[in-house]
């Protein structure tokens, strides 16, 4: 047996223990049901078309608009059923409005004539609220990596608390075990946020914005190799820092470090978004390449050369974290009375065949 | 001595842990077949020792070889191995983690599941193996850790101390399984404090301490290098004469009863002459010594 086929058995067990984990689940059916909401209930809770009382003469035009009509026999009817609220507005004779506190903006323009607009140099429709997109990319990003990671350190930690690991490592590679666990935190996080995908694409189709959605197509194309190698980065720096503590009690101590390495790249692209130069450079850092060249790619500011240049180098150091973190787990495997030293698990690998 | 091609063979092996030295010039084997019990006080090096022999832990020096090739990782995937601090997932159903440890040995999943399953029968765990393995009481935890070196049909096997923490019952179990691995051409290379143990148990003995082989060979060879010849002589009355008979040393002494030792290749009787010529004697035999006997004669 290799260690591709011990990497395949190890994630396989790990995926299986995840799908039986009760944790797990419920936070799956929590991101769920929240995209689900995000998507449905804002049209849901609009109520539809403003509803209008009006005669018989006028409710034509005003069907016409897509208004839902209440027809009344006479404008004294039209204003009481304003004033109790059964309609939101009414139209009497003039044609003049009636509201109780806001002007309703869909019957005015129903009644108003609108003067034909030409535009000389149109700029392309981005529906409103389509720059938080990237952002919201990121921040998912962030949230799942940070959640995922944390798993991986907690399950690493959790073979050596309960010796199981001396069984382990006797039959298979640190590599493969490492490997196997990043293979399955992966493939977990990357199932999760299809899921949500899946259902937020779904809810929008039904329920919302579909310009919305032409526009987050092309974004998800870019997102998910920066995303798959990012979050290999990162797996890989909590796998080492799951080596370094022996009780899960202490992964406090080690997780501190991870989180800011992975955070604080996180808030430079926020705040500097509006910096090209600042951008362009963390576009290219490992750690905030992930969230800073979808931004910029969003935008159009980024060359088409320059993503698999940025990825590549994401790729390049996402391995050696992989293989330094495989030593530093070598070397603090059996230090289970106490935590490691990065410096001391560094130099006490043991060099096993 | 058998052949080289079916021993698994330690030589020259030093370790330091820090400065420290806790192995210095292991050199042992343990033969296909054989049962060979590892003992040695605590903190003497056998839980190092056996770590080095799964590649848990890598020498500073010195080698291990199974049938005379040194050990790499795909050789170590036959080996069974029960390490001193025991340990499986919690919260994983006790068949399902042995299946799993079973493939990562290298086993084909059909072959893992055949194996747990007559194992799990074997040592009484049959009706418990979907439970969480947190669920089970402690002594049938570790009946499956036993389970868990053996279930992938290793070619070798290295338990530490396999007997602790067992009730005699599952003791009985457990000899019996691991002496059919035995007699099926299994090196089993076991260590145990509990000396009565071993002594029933092994066919070859190591015996190591503060980090030195001190003895090694079958239980009658190490008994006739490392304890004088040893008598029990029971006579009518005080037998404290025996005391300056020459060449004896006094072991016990109980009034009527002694045991004493001659010098290796002394004839011992002259000493039963003497006696006869006190009074009558009621006993005189060659007492066989211990286990214990020889291990406080090698180790201390």
């Amino acid at each position: 047996m290799n260690t591709l086929a011990a990497t395949q058995l190890v994630a396989a067990r790990e995926v299986r223990a995840k799908l039986r984990d009760r944790t797990f689940l419920l936070s799956t059916l929590i991101f769920l049901l929240a995209a689900a909401a995000a998507t449905t209930l804002p049209s849901l809770l609009s109520g539809g078309p403003a509803t209008v009382a009006a005669t018989p003469e006028i409710s034509a035009q005003l069907r016409a608009a897509g208004l839902e009509v209440r027809e009344v026999p006479d404008d004294t009817a039209a204003e009481r059923a304003v004033r109790d609220g059964d309609t939101d507005a009414a139209v009497v004779a003039g044609p003049t409005v009636l509201a109780r506190d806001q002007a309703p903006a869909d019957v005015v323009s129903a009644l108003s004539v609108e003067p034909p607009v030409r535009l000389l140099n149109p700029a392309p429709a981005e529906p409103p609220g389509a720059f938080l997109v990237p952002f919201v990319f990121a921040f998912v990003f962030l949230l799942t990596s940070q959640t995922f990671g944390v798993q991986i350190a907690q399950s690493i930690i959790e073979e050596k608390q309960t010796r199981i690991v001396e069984i382990l490592v006797a039959a298979v590679s640190v590599r493969a075990l490492l490997l196997g666990k990043m293979i399955a935190g992966t493939v977990l996080a990357l199932g999760q946020i299809a899921l949500v995908a899946l259902v937020t694409v779904v809810g929008l189709r039904l329920f919302g914005d579909s310009e919305l959605l032409d526009l987050l197509g092309p974004a998800i194309g870019w997102f998910l190799p920066y995303f798959l190698l990012g979050f290999v980065l990162i797996a890989a720096l909590w796998a080492a820092a799951g080596a370094l503590v022996s009780r899960l009690e202490d992964i406090g101590t080690v997780a501190m470090p991870v989180q800011l390495v992975v955070m604080i790249p996180f808030f430079g692209v926020v705040f500097l978004s509006d910096n090209a130069f600042a951008m362009q450079v963390l576009s290219y850092v490992p750690f905030s390449a992930p969230t800073a060249m979808p931004l910029r790619l969003f935008t159009g500011d980024a060359a088409g050369w320059e993503p698999p240049l940025s990825l590549a180098l994401l790729l390049v150091t996402a391995l050696a974290v992989l293989a330094a973190g495989a030593r530093v787990y070598e070397g603090s495997l059996l230090r289970t009375n106490g935590n490691t030293s990065l410096r001391t698990a560094w130099r006490e690998r043991e060099t096993v065949g | 001595m058998a052949s080289v091609t079916n021993m698994l063979r330690l030589d020259g092996v030093d370790r330091s842990f820090g400065g420290r030295r806790v192995l210095q010039n292991v050199s042992f084997g343990a033969e296909a077949g054989r049962m060979t019990g590892f003992v040695g006080g605590n903190g003497a090096g056998k839980t190092t020792t056996m770590r080095i022999i799964l590649g848990v832990l890598a020498a500073d020096a010195g080698q291990v070889t199974w049938r005379g090739v040194p050990l790499t990782r795909a050789v170590r995937r036959r080996f069974g191995y029960m390490p001193e601090e025991r340990g499986l997932y919690p919260k994983m159903a006790v068949r399902e983690q042995l299946i799993y440890l079973a493939r990562l040995h290298g086993m084909t999943a059909s072959a893992a599941a055949r194996n747990t399953d007559t194992l799990l029968e074997r040592v009484g765990l049959a009706e418990r193996r979907n439970d969480l393995l947190e669920k089970l009481s402690l002594g049938n935890q570790q009946r499956a850790q036993i389970v868990a070196a053996l279930v992938a049909d290793p070619e070798v096997l290295v338990l530490d101390e396999p007997f602790s923490g067992l009730d005699p019952l599952a003791v009985d179990t457990v000899v019996d399984v691991l002496k059919e691995r035995a007699s099926a051409g299994v090196p089993v290379l076991f260590s145990s404090h509990q000396l009565d143990v071993v002594e029933r148990l092994c066919d070859d003995l190591v015996i190591i301490s503060a980090g030195t082989i001190r003895a090694a060979g079958s239980r009658a060879q190490l008994r006739a290098t490392h304890t004088a010849p040893r008598y029990e002589l029971v006579v009518e009355q005080d037998a404290g004469w025996l005391r300056d008979h020459p060449g004896v040393t006094l072991v016990e002494l109980e009034g009527a009863r002694a045991v004493f030792e001659l010098p290796r290749g002394a004839d011992e009787q002259p000493v039963l002459h003497a006696a006869l010529a006190r009074g009558p004697v009621r006993e005189f035999r060659p007492v066989v010594p211990s286990l214990a006997d020889i291990f406080r004669e090698v180790a201390l």
